[in-house]
């Protein structure tokens, strides 16, 4: 039998207020174990800690019971004197008679009746508790950073400079993701290559970094600490460590008209290519689909013009097998498909476009050399109108588009609005939306300036259709303010359409079994308090595979995960949580229920044999726990047909006795 | 309730639309054929009927002006079926004016074989009390 020590807490009058904190004291003295019972105005100051350790002492206490706020606030602290005074932390229990009780009731009398009940049956819930000790567990000092664009690069770096070596998984050619795509950035304007390149450089350069470029994680086992993963490396038929990226290859390759991705398809590439000239690592690769030598065994040019003999035709996909202590999550976004939108006749004309193909548009380094040239005929746009909203905050119920504000186009279509206004002041630029949404710092200041200083037209109101008519665009418009139907002959028109979760996340999260929300992007531990981390312990968020994001936001959400894994990797140990699900193995009948389930792959099934009670043997399939991957919610419990299933700390026998103590 | 309420109340029955999910974006505005024709224009339709100004709606001719070319219906991005809402006035303007203009009876003499028995439906619908 348990001897128990019973203490309430006033919390000044936030308890007392409306509980009888007395007669709760009184009333719980001849509960069963009780030997003990008091109450003080905080129990959870020194003197009250104080309070509770003589307590233990004097009368040889072996249970706890606090009566007092939410578990979620003070648990721990009494968890703590506990310890200090000799117990085992998890003798204590608490009571929630504030959030529960005193805040809900005005009335002292059902308070304080609520209070009694709720003591009872925390009473009967010590009453069966066993000490618990947690586990540990050894942490591996190395972090993958699955995604290679400016997300994966800032954190990559920030771990890297607190001393733990890094690797980055990227599945394309090179790291720079769609940051190095773009021409400029708002709000300063500054040139995206050249705060990024340098930072990619840097990343090739730190050795504590080793980037898997062209490459896809193909398996992840094991838990926080311990991630077995396997990196599959796919053939790029280049030698990575004997090419110099001179670009010999690219120039003999005969293979042409490869539409190139890196410009979204709006000029082409060889067979073999570097995606771009500051591309990290700078080296070719060919692509199996393209080149003949690969098709049909006929050319080989390449391989006669590198002098560093570095093509290889034979090559073969690599699989790497490497540990980690901590996954980050950085796969980034895309645009949506522009096919279920008709009405703007995107697939109709070359010169209806996204603003990422914009972008490439006016990069020094897109197709047409920065010069703003409409793709069909190559003149020069005397009219563009930008359309905002393509695709985002649509109705969950519609066919098409996302329900979501993709949060960056408002302020990078007033960026392209006053760029091309600066450069080619004879063009006159339109911009439709529904609300412009411009909160960051210097962002609302940037748009005034688009259109006091540059003489963007805004409008309100939407595009309800774009026409195709000889070389010219009819696009028919509202003008909400105006409460007017405009025409407009445009020669060019660009779509801020929505962006999405990149399509590999999807499979990802379903082998870090981390979760994610209707719209395939990543969730957090908490909204406010954890953005970082996933539910899945030991994985972590960084830029828009969590939600849309602009590049600081992305920087600052890039910093964030790293210092969150610097702290995981800088514990030699990792202290498990006691409180986890355990099976028995004598009444597990190996149905998998618990297995399906479980949120956090914790649960094998394995084949044991077991002795019967006639001395022959008997080979069963039954469950285990890993309870360094358990997260103890207890869903296993519930789903468990036989009731082998159990949690520590919150024992199926001890939830009865809980709601046996109440129903009395 | 006062006969304002009741008509908006109708109006949002009889069409199924819900006029607050309009984010008020303007493009079944800008999608319509008929926009220059309409004293009160599709956006302005949907407020109306979220604000309850139905009576203005019954008497104006924009009414008769929509196409019923569903446009709207098709691109609004938050599903709110703005033609649906036309499609409700109108049938309170009918109902209105009273008198059942089709009975049960009147129904087998139309059946003819190139008059589709959905327009016969729609007709019992809308011109029935």
């Amino acid at each position: 039998m348990q001897r128990v020590g019973v203490f309430v807490c006033w919390c000044g009058s936030n308890i007392a207020g409306t509980v009888d904190v007395e007669a709760v004291s009184e009333a719980l003295k001849s509960e069963p174990g009780v030997v003990f019972s008091t109450n003080y105005q905080y129990m959870c100051s020194q003197a009250g800690q104080d309070m509770i350790k003589e307590a233990v002492k004097e009368h040889n206490l072996t249970g706890i019971v606090v009566c007092s706020c939410s578990p979620r606030m003070h648990e721990a602290t009494f968890r703590k004197t506990a310890a200090a005074a000799g117990l085992n932390p998890y003798m204590v229990e608490i009571a929630n008679i504030r959030e529960q009780c005193s805040w809900v009731h005005k009335d002292m009398l059902t308070g304080t009746e609520k209070a009694i009940i709720l003591g009872k049956a925390a009473i009967a819930k010590v009453n069966l508790n066993t000490p618990l000790t947690p586990g540990e567990s050894p942490v591996t000092k190395r972090a993958l950073v699955i995604g290679g664009g400016i997300a994966g690069i800032q954190t990559a770096l920030d771990i890297a400079d607190a001393g733990f070596p890094v690797d980055i998984v990227e599945k394309k050619p090179t790291i720079g993701g769609k940051m190095a795509q773009l021409d400029k950035t708002f709000p300063t304007l500054d040139c995206a290559a050249c705060i990024l390149t340098p930072k990619m450089v840097d990343v090739a350069q730190n050795e504590k970094i080793r980037i898997f470029s062209y490459s896809e994680v193909s398996e992840i086992k094991g838990f926080v600490g311990n991630f077995d993963v396997t990196i599959k490396k796919n053939a790029r038929f280049v030698k990575e460590d004997v090419c110099t990226g001179c670009g010999a290859c690219v120039d003999k390759c005969p293979m042409k008209k490869i539409p190139n991705e890196f410009n979204l398809g709006m000029d082409n590439r060889k067979a073999i290519y570097i995606p771009f000239a500051q591309a990290v690592p700078k080296v070719a690769t060919i692509d199996p689909n393209a080149c003949n030598m690969l098709k049909n065994g006929k050319c080989g040019l390449c391989a006669k013009v590198c002098t560093a003999g570095a093509i290889d035709y034979t090559q073969k996909d690599e699989y790497i097998e490497e540990k980690y202590g901590a996954i980050v999550v950085a796969t980034g976004f895309n645009p949506i498909s522009m096919d279920k939108f008709d009405e703007f006749a995107y697939n109709q004309s070359k010169d209806v476009i996204t603003s990422l193909e914009f972008e490439r548009l006016t990069n020094a380094a897109g197709p047409t050399a920065g010069k703003l040239l409409r793709p069909s005929d190559g003149k020069h746009p005397h009219t563009i109108v930008f359309v905002q909203c393509v695709g985002s905050r649509c109705d969950a119920c519609a066919e098409k588009g996302k329900e979501y504000c993709s949060k960056i186009c408002c302020m990078y279509t007033a960026k392209h609005a006053m760029l091309t206004r600066d450069k080619y002041p004879d063009t006159e630029v339109y911009v439709f939306y529904i609300d412009v949404r411009t909160p960051g710092k210097n962002f609302d200041e940037f748009y005034r300036r688009a259109v006091e200083e540059y003489g963007v037209k805004y409008i309100k109101g939407m595009v309800g259709k774009v026409t195709p008519e000889g070389d010219v665009l009819k696009v028919q418009a509202s003008d909400l303010i105006a409460n007017k139907q405009l025409h407009i002959d445009a020669d060019l028109v660009v779509l801020a359409a929505a962006i999405e979760p990149d399509k590999s996340a999807r499979p990802l999260a379903t082998m870090l079994t981390a979760s994610m929300d209707t719209n395939d992007f990543f969730t957090e531990a908490h909204p406010k308090l954890r953005p970082v981390e996933s539910p899945t312990a030991g994985v972590f968020l960084s830029g828009a595979c969590q939600g849309p994001k602009d590049i600081p936001e992305t920087v600052s959400q890039a910093g964030a995960a790293a210092s969150k894994v610097i702290g995981l990797l800088a514990k030699d140990k990792l202290t498990g949580n006691p409180c986890v699900a355990h099976s028995n193995e004598l009444m597990c009948n190996g149905c998998s229920s618990c297995e399906r389930v479980c949120p956090y792959g914790a649960i094998t099934y394995s084949d044991k044999e077991f002795r019967m009670p006639d001395r022959t043997t008997k080979i069963r399939r039954v469950a285990s726990v890993n309870p360094a991957v358990c997260q103890g919610c207890g869903a296993c419990t519930v789903a468990c047909p036989s009731g082998a299933m159990d949690l520590n700390g919150f024992a199926n026998s001890q939830i009865m006795a809980e709601v046996d103590a109440i129903c009395k | 309730m006062n006969n304002k309420e009741y008509l908006q109340e109708e109006i949002i029955r009889r069409s199924g639309v819900n006029p607050s999910k309009c984010m008020r974006c303007g493009k079944c505005s800008a999608t319509c054929p008929a926009y220059d024709e309409m004293e009160y224009h599709p956006h302005q339709f949907v407020n109306m009927v979220e604000s309850g100004d139905i009576e203005p709606l019954l008497n104006s001719e924009s009414l008769y002006k929509c196409l019923s070319c569903f446009a709207c219906i098709d691109r609004c991005p938050r599903n709110v079926e703005p033609a649906k809402l036309v499609e409700a006035v109108r049938l309170t303007a009918i109902r209105q004016q009273g008198a059942n203009r089709m009975t049960a009876n009147d129904v087998p003499q139309m059946i003819e074989e190139d008059v589709p028995p959905q327009l016969l439906v729609s007709a019992f619908r809308k011109y029935t009390k």
